[in-house]
């Protein structure tokens, strides 16, 4: 049974007259363990698909199912513990008030663990930071340690599902790469199973098995990243696109 | 020596080992850099100074304020036993400033504890629900907002009768909307991050969001808004006591003071302005630290 499950999925913004459709009958399936990427180009409804899935864009329709399981439209407190997200922006997914701490223990707490400080401490050691940023506030961390915590704050429930949006993107080059194959070691660390969004190509080839081409709001190809690597794209989009990033 | 150095360190620290060491540490690093302010410092040591004053008020006045003499009326400054000189009834006029700071210090801690937290309350809640709340909830702010300040106390006061906690009330009511504002304005901004939308993706709810993640992000700004409307508030305070309708005589209330001294301006000039000067030195310290604490507590600023 296929982890995630989109059928049909419409997203829209606005009301009537003003409504965008951002999303439009888009459909795919993720196998548990797989990694699965979506890209395009800017505005392309890449986000919106996460944002959909999580519940953080109210407006859409089509039938998703997560583990086999139908997601509601008002998600219960189980589908957080199976679901977690990175944002895209490190510098803007952290509370700038609140301690690396702060951020983790209240994670824990919200899902009810108990032993929270061990967990919190574990938590750090497994992305790589340790002991000594426990206490720090997100201004005092580089944009890469932020990721780091946003991603400890992901794993904290212990999900199985990791929707991935841009993890990357904000962060310079040589950190791109640590983030990476930080998020390679911890899929196959806790058996997780990726959707990540991108719009760099050699992202997606580096970390995804599966890819889905979007544009202007509408899955064009779905692929793998065999066909991707050896260029061998059927849509003239998708196919101008590989030209682009070579 | 060397105990204050280590104390000092671990202040300092770069790595704290408790939730308690980080927050001190960072109490510590604000006073540290609250204190480079020179303005500010000077605006704090002011405000310091009208507390002590306040408190000590009983010790320090040289006579009572309350005591007349007539054969001594209107002294000049520097007469002797009347450092500021004595008022239209021969009251000692530092005498009646020290007791004065009292009344001040409670308007100001009155209003500066219903006024915002009032506004914080409904600016959240407002801002964060949106819809139909939020025009309900600033549709009655802009009712309040149409309303001069003073003319509205004014009809508060007359209906629930002169009195200085009448005044803090009516001062309250009028002084709330604008906090408000700023805290849906700020709530607007906070809402749509990146980072409220993590702290839902872990199923908090709306009371959680609003009092955890929304609430420590609008102090800072409420904090120095307070301050630097503090000094709008002890005047429209005094405007009342100008007026009769906030402290009532004998009581040294500073605007009552020059609303006293006001009939003898021209001959007597230091009865009504040795209050007016008192007021001036507080609202101007209210305005100093307030600016401080806006390049303290704007939480873009950290380094």
């Amino acid at each position: 049974m296929s982890m995630l499950s989109v059928k049909n999925l419409n997203v829209w913004f606005g009301k009537h007259s003003s409504r965008v459709d951002a999303v439009k009958s888009a459909s795919f399936e993720v196998e548990r363990g797989q990694s699965f990427g979506l890209v395009g180009e800017s505005g392309s409804g890449k986000s919106t698909i996460l944002r959909a899935i999580t519940g953080l864009a109210p407006n859409w329709s089509g039938a998703l199912s997560v583990d086999g399981e139908a997601i509601e439209k008002k998600r219960q407190k189980a589908f957080y513990k199976t679901v977690q997200m990175v944002f895209q922006d490190p510098y803007a997914s952290l509370h700038p008030r609140h301690s690396v701490d702060q951020v983790l223990s209240e994670t824990l707490h919200l899902h009810g663990f108990t032993n929270i400080d061990a967990r919190v401490v574990k938590l750090l050691d497994d992305v790589g930071l340790g002991q000594k940023f426990r206490f720090r506030y997100p201004h005092q961390l580089s944009g890469g340690q932020r990721q780091r915590v946003a991603i400890a704050r992901a794993l904290a429930p212990d999900p199985t599902l990791l929707l991935l949006d841009e993890p990357t993107s904000a962060l310079d080059v040589s950190v791109q790469a640590e983030i990476l194959n930080l998020l390679a070691d911890m899929r196959e660390e806790h058996g997780l199973t990726y959707l990540m969004v991108s719009h760099d190509l050699s992202v997606v080839a580096h970390m995804c098995d599966n890819l889905a081409v979007m544009r202007n709001g509408e899955i064009v190809e779905i692929l793998d990243v065999e066909a991707l690597r050896s260029m061998q794209a059927t849509h003239p989009y998708s196919q101008h696109l590989l030209q682009a990033s070579v | 020596m060397s105990d204050t150095q280590t104390l000092r360190q671990w202040l300092l620290s770069e790595t704290p080992t408790s939730r308690r060491h980080a927050k001190l540490s960072a109490l510590y690093q604000g006073w540290l850099s609250l204190r480079a302010n020179t303005m500010a410092m000077i605006g704090l040591s002011i405000l310091v100074a009208l507390v002590l004053v306040a408190i000590t008020a009983p010790i320090i006045s040289p006579h009572d304020p309350f005591t007349q003499d007539l054969s001594n009326r209107l002294a000049p400054l520097g007469a002797e036993g009347h450092l500021f000189g004595t008022d239209s009834l021969g009251r000692d006029i530092l005498s009646r400033l020290f007791y004065g700071a009292r009344i001040t210090l409670y308007i100001v801690a009155l209003v500066a504890l219903i006024a915002p937290i009032a506004g914080l309350l409904i600016g959240t809640v407002s801002g964060y629900i949106g819809g139909i709340t939020d025009t309900i909830l600033m549709r009655i702010t802009d009712i309040f907002l149409a309303f001069p300040r003073l003319v509205l106390a004014l009809a508060f006061v007359a209906a629930l009768g002169a009195g200085i906690e009448n005044a803090v009330l009516a001062i309250s009511l009028t002084a709330w909307p604008p906090y408000a504002r700023i805290a849906r304005a700020e709530t607007l901004t906070i809402r749509s991050s990146d980072f409220i939308s993590a702290i839902k993706l872990q199923g908090a709810g709306p009371i959680r969001i609003i009092t955890k993640h929304i609430w420590p992000l609008c102090i800072s700004s409420l904090i120095v808004r307070v301050t630097l409307d503090m000094a709008g508030i002890i005047l429209a305070a005094a405007g009342l006591g100008f007026l009769g309708l906030g402290a009532q005589p004998p009581s040294p209330e500073w605007g009552a003071m020059i609303s006293e001294g006001r009939r003898f301006i021209l001959d007597y000039w230091w009865v009504a302005t040795v209050p007016g000067l008192a007021i001036f030195t507080v609202s101007l310290a209210f305005n100093l630290l307030g600016d401080g604490l806006r390049d303290l507590l704007d939480p873009k600023a950290g380094e």
